[in-house]
């Protein structure tokens, strides 16, 4: 039985095979291109960035305090005195590493959840939706700023609260895109051979929403992305000296009159970042034949 | 039809409930409550026991939840953490205010999101459709604090038009935020007419190729009456549903753009109750809010069924 659907499946392309097409196919279209590279640049200098920045991102300076963009401070320093070109370069790795570790447990716990939801039916169903919907009505940002008020900013509390409340949309676009799955005739028929509720998930329906949750998961990092800028924006963030985009952009804000270039820098990174995010989601989903405006949700 | 409009209301209210009950439990689970926040370092022994049963807070949690769920249920939030702000009237000014911004974001951005959708959608793949979808991916992804500090640097600093920050208090009557609203409803103008644009684009291509566009076409009528007549009233409707997701967003609490812009609405109340450990105003913020989003989304639903005959007899779409 067991070597009978291991023969039959080696016929289709290996699931690293048909990603690495879809892959290709992004790249070919003009905006996944752009998006591709713009995320890729923005990982690459995350990564190395710790040895390329010219200065140390928490010295401080008063010599020269909101300095103008020159030859030794490329984008000037910020009221501290400290290098921005350092602080921007630095200033991605906190972002890009809660919501990269972040975003693989939403899709995993909310996928898993809405699809067990879909297949299983019934009153449990029924329980989980009322519950969901109950989270969706929760103001947004605002149960995370309270996590965060109450065990700090760190990564450890970061990680887990983004991916939970993340996670509870996910369950919902799981559920509707199995509830597509389970009404073929392969899943009855496996029904009919007896499988378990495991065995169908994990042969029949996890592999058939695959598509459906990546460019879910794409389009979540760029709100993630998003969600953490704005608490770091607002205070409830990377915890100072650590340099992050939108706690710079926030501190840098009150000088602006006077140092426009302190919140440029970090404007320009954050944004190129989530813009990349956002057309590579735009390009996977126009690739994979996925409609996504229709989930637009503000 | 009366079923599914009686079934979708009390799916309304069990929602309402299960988010009192989330909330209420949350706060309880949380380490602090009132008596340890208003005594600071004094919360301790005889002192901090005196002052919990001065708040009823030595009653079981849920007796103490049926207190505060009934007086909720009835618009009495009780009194804030620091036991004499009455709730209800400050959230009631600050929510005067939120709705004065969602309206102005409203008026504008709801009938310029569906001529720029209707424009996009009928000019597919070609300029102006690029040009406009282009414009709404930057729209949606920069953070609105970006927006609103580019904003800020061109028009209040380099070019002196507008002010920077909302400088009236709360309780000024409403004709007293104009100008000082304008930036933020800008701001929040880009990012809603680039979702509500979106999906009608979309609504509009799906509608202009469907099978009795095609044979109105074929049938010799006239474009402009094809789109107006028969595309139009279709595409428009499930835009319904996406308008009543923004119109939740804004009535709850736009923190970010309310915060850079220094403007006294619900989001910088949420806030300063969180800076401020303030739990009763947390929890009458987050219920109001819940019950805008369940009531505003019940609204829109209702509409569409009202609207599309297809919905009264199918069973309710699953969102």
């Amino acid at each position: 039985m067991t070597d009978a659907v291991t023969n039959s499946a080696s016929h289709r392309p290996s699931a690293l095979v048909r990603w690495a097409q879809v892959l290709r196919d992004v790249v070919r279209r003009p905006s996944g291109a752009i998006g591709v590279f713009l995320v890729v640049l923005h990982v690459i200098v995350a990564f190395i960035s710790p040895w390329i920045a010219p200065y140390d991102f928490k010295t401080m300076d008063s010599e020269i305090i909101l300095a103008a963009p020159d030859a030794a401070h490329w984008m000037g320093t910020d009221a501290l005195g400290r290098d921005v070109f350092t602080r921007v370069l630095l200033g991605g790795r906190e972002a890009l590493w809660v919501c990269f570790l972040a975003i693989p447990l939403t899709m995993i716990w909310g996928g898993l959840v809405g699809v067990y939801l879909s297949l299983r039916g019934g009153w449990v169903d029924e329980v989980a939706m009322r519950l969901v919907d109950a989270f969706l009505a929760l103001p947004g940002i605002l149960p995370l700023m309270v996590f965060v008020f109450v065990f700090g900013a760190g990564n450890e509390v970061l990680i887990p609260t983004l991916a939970f409340f993340f996670g509870i949309p996910v369950i919902r676009v799981a559920r509707g895109a199995t509830h597509d799955v389970v009404a073929r005739d392969y899943v009855l028929a496996a029904r009919a051979r007896g499988h378990s509720r495991a065995s169908i998930m994990r042969r029949e329906l996890l592999p058939n929403t695959l598509d459906v949750m990546m460019v879910e998961g794409a389009m979540r990092l760029s709100w993630m992305l998003l969600t953490f800028s704005s608490l770091s924006f607002l205070g409830f963030g990377v915890t100072p000296p650590t340099p992050d985009w939108g706690q710079m952009i926030s501190e840098a804000r009150v000088y602006m009159s006077l140092a426009p270039w302190g919140v440029l820098g970090p404007m320009i990174a954050l944004s190129t970042l989530i813009i990349g995010v956002n057309l590579t989601a735009d390009a996977l989903a126009k690739t994979l034949g996925i409609d996504r405006t229709r989930k637009a949700v503000v | 039809m009366i079923n599914l409009l009686l079934r979708r209301l009390g799916l309304g209210v069990v929602t309402v409930w299960l988010v009192s009950v989330i909330i209420f439990a949350g706060m309880e689970v949380l380490p602090g409550d009132a008596c340890t926040v208003v005594l600071e370092r004094d919360a301790q022994g005889e002192v901090l026991e005196n002052c919990r049963k001065n708040l009823g807070l030595d009653k079981p949690a849920v007796q103490r939840y049926i207190d505060w769920a009934s007086g909720a249920a009835v618009g009495d939030f009780g009194v804030a953490a620091d036991g004499t702000t009455k709730i209800s009237t400050e959230v009631a000014l600050r929510v005067k205010n939120s709705i004065l911004l969602a309206m102005g974001a409203l008026s504008v951005g709801v009938p310029l999101a569906i001529i720029l959708g209707i424009i996009a959608g009928l000019a597919r793949d070609r300029f102006p459709d690029i040009f406009v979808s282009t414009a709404a991916i930057f729209a949606m992804t920069i953070p609105e604090f970006v927006s609103a500090t580019i904003l800020v640097l061109i028009f209040s600093i380099w070019l002196g038009w507008l002010p920077a920050v909302v400088l009236t208090p709360a309780d000024a009557p409403m004709l007293d935020f104009w100008p000082e609203f304008i930036p933020a409803v800008i701001v929040l103008i880009m990012v809603m007419v680039a979702h509500i644009m979106r999906m009608v684009r979309s609504s509009v291509i799906e509608v202009m190729a469907s099978e009795y566009v095609q044979m109105a076409t074929l049938k010799g009528v006239p474009y402009w009456q094809i789109v107006f007549r028969h595309a139009l009233p279709n595409a428009l409707l499930p835009a319904i549903n996406v308008v009543a997701l923004t119109v939740a967003w804004l009535l709850g609490g736009v923190v970010v753009v309310e915060v850079v812009f220094n403007y006294p609405g619900i989001g910088r109340m949420m806030i300063d109750a969180i800076s401020d450990r303030d739990l009763p105003i947390i929890q009458a913020l987050v219920m109001l809010i819940a019950a805008t989003y369940v009531l505003v989304n019940l609204v829109a639903d209702l509409a569409s069924m009202l609207l599309n005959p297809r919905l009264r007899t199918l069973k309710m779409r699953a969102k």
